[in-house]
């Protein structure tokens, strides 16, 4: 019962960290390298929100999301927007801004002592005779509405179109007047948003540590990787797998197993099936 | 009435086009001309260690130097002209590193015989590890590339194997800190030409149409997977004798062979040098890695800086160093009227 219970809390924790990599990279075919250092920076926004400009909890939350979303922007609109459609240069350009942000971070900010986010409601409760405490039942809950508001997003208002077009079939989309460096913009200021809302919604479960924005990037990457860079439905489906497979290591062998398992999930993908559960789209193009 | 307005235009020094034929070879002029910046970056390592002897300090620097020059070569080679963005250059390292590490520690191996096996060992293990990804197009080598080197610290951390996180120690030293430097120097400069002339051979012909053309590649009936496997080896090759003289240097194998200063610096420093011409990537880490050590002060800090000046470069000036070098060598600019 254990199992099932934290393998489904996992596995949408690990949906959430992966969204805002699947989205950015779906839409802009640009891989967010930089996609954990935006977690940990917001987690540490919103940290010195709360704790150095004395905001109220309730208020230095959409701040700091905000506050992410917006330098994704930035980061799209003054280094990215140069070298987009270079692949080697979007590599290492992403990876780089992402490094400056964790290395700026652990030589700045975070060293020293603990940085921890109070938890949205203390206490815990029994579901289905296995203890779950609130932050994690808040966690499902707000995991789920942000399937279904992305998916509403993306089906019914006019952005969300556009943003399936440029994914779609980025020519056509142009010449029908869809701008595709806005658009661009747009999914990494959506995707950096959900970077920081995921670390709002998970840093308060343990310390803020810099290491954090590695291990976050190696979970999306290995999700979206699994599921098919570019699919939606392959995002969540492949996020249950690797959450129920994460929590049946940890139980039967270790805890030090569950970064292996996702490195491993993703070279034995890549092996088998390269495009991912649900990659159908590019699948004659990566081949080669 | 008339607007005047004059651009710039740019020329082949007349030196350069002769030197391109047989008349490079009718003057001493022109042979300087071919051989000067050659002789100059060889006899210049070479007098590196001598000139050293009054700074015993950088003597380390330069061994450092040396490797990862030998490391950003390699990571030169495979994206430039092979197309694989190989953001994992503590793989090659860490590989080296520790089976050098158990050929001489655990059997026994004296140092002349560890290297040269830990190189070739490791080079082919690296290869088959890396084959997977390897009929992939696009990110798909970069993301692995990038997992290897963490997942391989986590599993010898969670196993508890090879020493755990202490590591493996006491390998033996090189003898002489003379056999120490010219190891690594003339391995690097045998890496930068041997690359250089492989380059311009039908293999780099063969690899760099790999890179820009593929589906006209195996049109040819040549196989894709099997030249990047053969270029991954050769930059293995050159990564894990890295490794190797590290830990025979260090005396010692660690977690922090796979650390991330192997992966980033050579990258910097191929960006800052100029992609694509493989003497950028050594002159890039002659910059970056003393300037590393001035900022030894500032930790983790420094990893921020290479990132900024990397990005900087790969937005601003992504020619690089080098080839504006080149440029200024080989060319000269004159104002016209347009």
């Amino acid at each position: 019962m254990e199992i099932i219970v934290y393998g489904i809390i996992n596995s949408i924790v690990l949906a959430l960290l992966s969204l805002g990599f699947a989205l950015v990279y779906s839409i802009s075919r640009v891989p967010n390298f930089a996609h954990g250092a935006l977690y940990i920076g917001a987690g540490y926004i919103v940290w010195l929100l709360l704790n150095a400009a004395g905001l109220p909890y309730a208020l230095s939350i959409p701040l700091g999301i905000l506050a992410t979303s917006l330098i994704g922007a930035l980061i799209y609109r003054f280094i990215i927007i140069r070298i987009r459609g270079m692949e080697i240069s979007e590599i290492i350009g992403t990876y780089a801004i992402g490094l400056a942000i964790i290395e700026g971070l652990r030589w700045g900010g975070l060293r020293g002592m603990t940085y921890t986010l109070p938890v949205f409601i203390a206490g815990s409760t029994d579901i289905l005779g296995v203890t779950v405490d609130y932050q994690r039942i808040i966690i499902v809950a707000a995991g789920v509405l942000t399937f279904v508001g992305l998916f509403l997003f993306t089906k019914l208002s006019r952005v969300g179109l556009a943003l399936r077009g440029i994914a779609q079939d980025e020519r056509a989309a142009m010449m029908l007047g869809i701008d595709s460096d806005m658009t661009a913009l747009i999914s990494l200021a959506i995707g950096s948003g959900l970077a920081g809302f995921a670390a709002v919604l998970l840093l308060p479960l343990g310390n803020i540590v810099v290491e954090q924005g590695y291990n976050v990037l190696i979970f999306a990457v290995a999700v979206c990787v699994i599921g098919g860079l570019g699919s939606w439905s392959g995002t969540i489906v492949a996020s249950f797998i690797i959450g129920f497979a994460q929590i049946l290591t940890e139980t039967c062998l270790s805890s030090n197993f569950v970064m292996v398992v996702a490195l491993l999930a993703i070279i034995v993908t890549l092996l088998v099936r390269p495009s991912g559960i649900f990659g159908k789209q590019k699948q004659l193009e990566e081949r080669v | 009435m008339t607007v005047e307005t004059t651009r710039k235009e740019r020329i082949d020094r007349g030196l350069k086009v002769r030197t391109e034929g047989i008349y490079a070879i009718s003057s001493f002029e022109e042979i300087a001309y071919l051989i000067g910046p050659r002789l100059l970056l060889i006899v210049g390592v070479l007098l590196l260690p001598l000139v050293l002897e009054l700074a015993p300090y950088w003597k380390r620097v330069v061994n450092i130097m040396c490797v990862y020059a030998v490391l950003a070569i390699a990571f030169d080679f495979l994206a430039n002209y092979v197309g694989l963005v190989c953001l994992g250059g503590a793989l090659f390292i860490g590989v080296g590193g520790y089976l050098a590490a158990i050929l001489n520690v655990y059997l026994s191996f004296p140092f002349y015989l560890s290297i040269p096996l830990a190189t070739v060992f490791g080079a082919a293990l690296c290869t088959v590890i890396i084959m997977p990804c390897l009929p992939l197009r696009g990110v798909y080598f970069a993301i692995v590339t990038l997992m290897y080197p963490i997942l391989f610290s986590r599993i010898i951390e969670a196993l508890n194997i090879l020493g755990g996180t202490n590591g493996i120690t006491g390998l033996d030293n090189l003898p002489g800190e003379y056999v120490e430097q010219y190891t690594i120097i003339i391995v690097m400069l045998l890496a930068l030409f041997g690359m250089r002339r492989l380059v311009s051979q039908d293999v780099g012909l063969v690899l760099r149409g790999v890179k820009d053309n593929d589906q006209s590649i195996r049109a040819s009936g040549i196989n894709v997977t099997a030249m990047k496997s053969l270029a991954v080896f050769i930059a293995a090759l050159m990564g894990c004798f890295g490794g190797a003289y590290i830990a025979h240097l260090y005396m010692w194998a660690g977690l922090s062979l796979f650390a991330l200063d192997f992966s980033i610096i050579p990258i910097a420093a191929v960006v800052m040098g100029g992609g694509g011409t493989l003497i950028g990537a050594v002159i890039g880490c002659f910059i970056l890695v003393p300037l590393s050590e001035f900022l030894r002060f500032f930790g983790t800090f420094r990893i921020v800086i290479y990132c900024i000046i990397l990005t900087g470069f790969i937005v601003f000036k992504s020619e690089g160093i080098m080839v504006y070098l080149q440029r200024k060598y080989h060319q000269f600019e004159r104002l016209v009227k347009v």
